[in-house]
C-alpha cells in the first residue's frame, strides 16, 4: 500500500523558455515519470506546449482534456514515438531506452485493425515481445503468461477467439491484459474505458486500483468527467499547455475545468504571452 | 523432352515468382498498403531500364541497383510535390509512379535494338521465352544449366523465406500495432523499410518473367484470396503458396494447353492467364467465405458502438 501522494498543485501558464541548462526538480530520480518543459509540435503547430508533469510513485492519474488537447501526444512523445521540438523526459531519472522494459502501453482500441488475423492470446502474447527478444519464437513459458494475463482479466475461456469476434469491452480487455503481461512499473493508457460495457468498466478499475496498492504508477487518458473523482487520485489537467496538475480533490476544481474545456480562456492567454511573460498568470 | 525443354523453366519460373511475391504481400494485404506493391512495380521501371542502358545486361545485381536508385527518386520527388505543391502524400505519389513509369516506357523505347528488352516483355513478360536444354543424363547439378531467370527468382524465394520466418514476431506485431512495437523498442520503421526492400526484390526478380503490371496481381491476389478463408495468419501464409503455386501451374497449363483443344496451334500469354487465374481465385475465395459465414447458429455479441 502507498499512501496517496500530495503535493502543491501547479498551475502554469508561463512562456515556454525554459532552457536545458536549468536545473530539474528535485527527487525526479524517485518519479516514475518526470516531463520538463515538453514542446511537440506538428506541422510547426504547437500540439502540447512547454509541459511539466510529474507521476509520483503508486500513483493513477488522469490525464484530462478536451478533443486536441494533446492527451495521447504526450503519451506518445513520453513514449518516444512521436519527436519531441524540446524538453526531457525521464523515467526514475533515467532516459526512456534504459528502462524500457518497465513501462507498459495501452494504446487506443480503434488504433489497430480488430480484423487482423490473430487470436486473443496472440495479441496478449505480444506483451512478451520484449522479453522474449528479436527474432526469437514465443516459448511455451511465454505463452502461459499471457494465458495468466487473460485470466487476470477474466476472459481465460476466450483465449482462442479471433480478435474481430469480440466484443468491444473484451478487446479492451486483451489490451489491458497486454499490458499486464509485460509486468511493467509504469502504464501508459489511452482511454481504457471508451466504449466499453458496464462489466469492463468495473473490471478496469478494479485492476487500476490493483495496480496502484502494488505500488505500480498508472498514467490514464480519461474522457469521462464524472468519474475522475472516484476513480482517479492524481489528475492532470490539459489544453495543449498544463492547466493544472496535483492530487483530484485540489486539482480537479470547478474552475479549472472550465478553464481546461474553454477554448476563448486559451486564445486569451496565448495572447496575454505574446504581450509578454509579466502578463503569466497563477492561481 | 519437350516438357523439359519449353515448359519446365517458365512453370518454374512463374511458380518462384508467385510464391516470393505471395509471401510478401501477406503483409502488404494486412498492412493495408496492397497500392505500395503497384507503386512499387511502376516507379522502378526507369531506374532497371537506366541500368539495362548502362551495363547492357540483365544481371540481376544492376537491376536491383537500378530499382532502388529509382525507389529513392520517388521518395524525393514525392516529398518535393507535398512541400511545393502543397497537396496530400496520395496525390503526389500518384503523380510521382505514374510519371517514373512513363518515363521508363519511353527509356525502353530506346533502347539499343542489341540489348534484348523491350516494351512488351516488361509489360506482359516473356515466361515462354524460358527456354532448358537439359544435358542428356539429368542430375541435379544439370539444375545449374537453368535459365538465370529461375535462378534469380530461386534465390529472391529462399530470402523471402528466411526474413518471413526469422521475423515472423516482429513483422506480426509492426503490422498489428506499430504503436506498441515502438514502445517495445521493435523499430517498426526499420522493419518496415525491410518488408518494402523486399517486395521491391520480389517485385524486380518477377519483372522479367510475368511483366511489370501483372506482378501486382502475383502480390495481391493469394494473400488477398487467403485472407478471406482464414483467421490465422500462419494459415494465411500457408493457403496463399498453396494459392500461388495453383495459380501459377493452373495459369500456365490453361495458356499454354488448353487453347490449342480448340483452335490448332493457338496459344495465350501466360502471365496473362497467370493473372485471370489469381483473379478467379479471389473471386472465388469471396464466395466460399460468403457462404461459409451465412449459417451463423451462435452469432458473436455484436460490439457495443464506441461512445464519444
Amino acid at each position: 500500500m502507498t499512501a496517496p501522494v500530495t503535493s502543491p498543485v501547479t498551475t502554469q501558464a508561463t512562456a515556454p523558455t525554459r532552457s536545458r541548462l536549468d536545473p530539474l526538480p528535485e527527487h525526479s530520480a524517485d518519479n516514475p515519470l518526470s516531463v520538463h518543459a515538453l514542446t511537440v509540435a506538428y506541422h510547426r503547430k504547437p500540439v502540447l506546449w512547454s509541459i511539466d508533469f510529474n507521476a509520483p510513485p503508486g500513483s493513477l492519474t488522469a490525464v484530462v482534456g478536451p478533443n486536441g488537447a494533446g492527451k495521447s501526444t504526450l503519451i506518445k512523445a513520453c513514449l518516444g514515438l512521436l519527436p519531441k521540438a524540446t524538453g526531457i523526459v525521464e523515467f526514475w531519472g533515467r532516459p526512456l531506452r534504459k528502462v524500457r522494459d518497465r513501462i507498459a502501453y495501452v494504446p487506443q482500441r480503434e488504433s489497430v485493425d480488430w480484423e487482423f488475423p490473430v487470436s486473443a492470446l496472440d495479441v496478449v502474447a505480444m506483451g512478451r515481445y520484449r522479453k522474449i527478444g528479436w527474432c526469437l519464437p514465443v516459448s511455451k513459458k511465454h505463452k502461459q503468461a499471457a494465458r495468466d494475463a487473460l485470466a487476470q482479466v477474466g476472459m481465460a475461456d476466450l483465449a482462442g477467439r479471433q480478435i474481430a469476434q469480440l466484443s468491444g469491452g473484451q478487446q479492451q480487455r486483451v489490451f489491458l491484459a497486454r499490458a499486464l503481461t509485460q509486468h511493467a512499473d509504469l502504464y501508459f493508457m489511452d482511454e481504457p474505458f471508451a466504449g466499453v460495457d458496464a462489466a469492463t468498466e468495473r473490471t478496469i478499475v478494479e485492476l487500476l486500483k490493483d495496480l496502484r496498492d502494488q505500488g505500480k504508477t498508472v498514467v490514464c487518458v480519461h474522457h469521462d468527467l464524472t468519474t475522475v473523482r472516484s476513480y482517479f487520485d492524481r489528475c492532470l489537467l490539459l489544453n495543449t499547455r498544463v492547466i493544472a496538475q496535483g492530487p483530484v480533490e485540489d486539482a480537479f476544481t470547478d474552475e479549472n475545468i472550465r478553464r481546461t474545456y474553454a477554448g476563448k480562456l486559451t486564445l486569451l492567454s496565448e495572447a496575454a504571452q505574446m504581450v509578454g511573460p509579466a502578463s503569466s498568470r497563477s492561481s | 523432352m519437350t516438357f523439359l525443354t519449353l515448359d519446365l523453366a517458365p512453370l518454374l519460373a512463374a511458380t518462384l515468382a508467385a510464391c516470393a511475391c505471395a509471401l510478401v504481400g501477406n503483409y502488404l494485404v494486412l498492412r493495408r498498403q496492397s497500392l505500395m506493391g503497384d507503386a512499387i512495380s511502376h516507379a522502378v521501371l526507369p531506374g532497371i531500364a537506366a541500368a539495362f542502358i548502362l551495363t547492357a545486361s540483365r544481371e540481376p545485381i544492376p537491376m536491383l541497383l537500378g530499382a532502388a536508385a529509382a525507389g529513392l527518386v520517388t521518395v524525393a520527388l514525392t516529398s518535393l510535390i507535398q512541400s511545393l505543391g502543397k497537396v496530400d502524400r496520395g496525390a503526389a505519389m500518384g503523380v510521382t509512379f505514374t510519371t517514373l513509369f512513363a518515363l521508363g516506357v519511353v527509356l525502353i523505347q530506346h533502347i539499343p535494338r542489341t540489348i534484348d528488352l523491350d516494351a512488351d516483355c516488361v509489360l506482359h513478360g516473356n515466361l515462354e521465352a524460358l527456354l532448358w536444354f537439359p544435358p542428356d543424363n539429368i542430375t541435379l547439378a544439370s539444375l545449374a544449366t537453368l535459365p538465370r531467370q529461375v535462378h534469380t527468382l530461386a534465390f529472391v524465394m529462399l530470402g523471402t523465406i528466411a526474413f518471413t520466418a526469422v521475423f515472423y514476431k516482429e513483422l506480426r506485431l509492426t503490422s498489428f500495432d506499430p504503436a506498441l512495437a515502438g514502445a517495445l523498442g521493435f523499430r517498426p520503421g526499420l522493419v518496415n523499410t525491410l518488408l518494402m526492400t523486399l517486395a521491391a526484390a520480389a517485385v524486380v526478380a518477377s519483372f522479367e518473367a510475368v511483366g511489370s503490371i501483372l506482378v501486382i496481381a502475383m502480390l495481391i491476389c493469394p494473400p488477398a484470396a487467403a485472407r478471406m478463408l482464414t483467421n490465422r495468419l500462419g494459415t494465411q501464409i500457408l493457403l496463399s503458396q498453396a494459392i500461388a503455386i495453383a495459380t501459377a501451374v493452373g495459369g500456365y497449363f490453361a495458356a499454354t494447353q488448353l487453347p490449342p483443344l480448340f483452335v490448332p496451334d493457338l496459344t495465350l500469354n501466360a502471365a496473362g492467364m497467370i493473372a485471370t487465374v489469381s483473379g478467379i481465385f479471389v473471386l472465388a475465395a469471396a464466395i466460399v467465405a460468403r457462404i461459409k459465414d451465412r449459417p451463423k447458429p451462435n452469432p458473436p455479441s455484436p460490439a457495443p458502438s464506441p461512445a464519444h
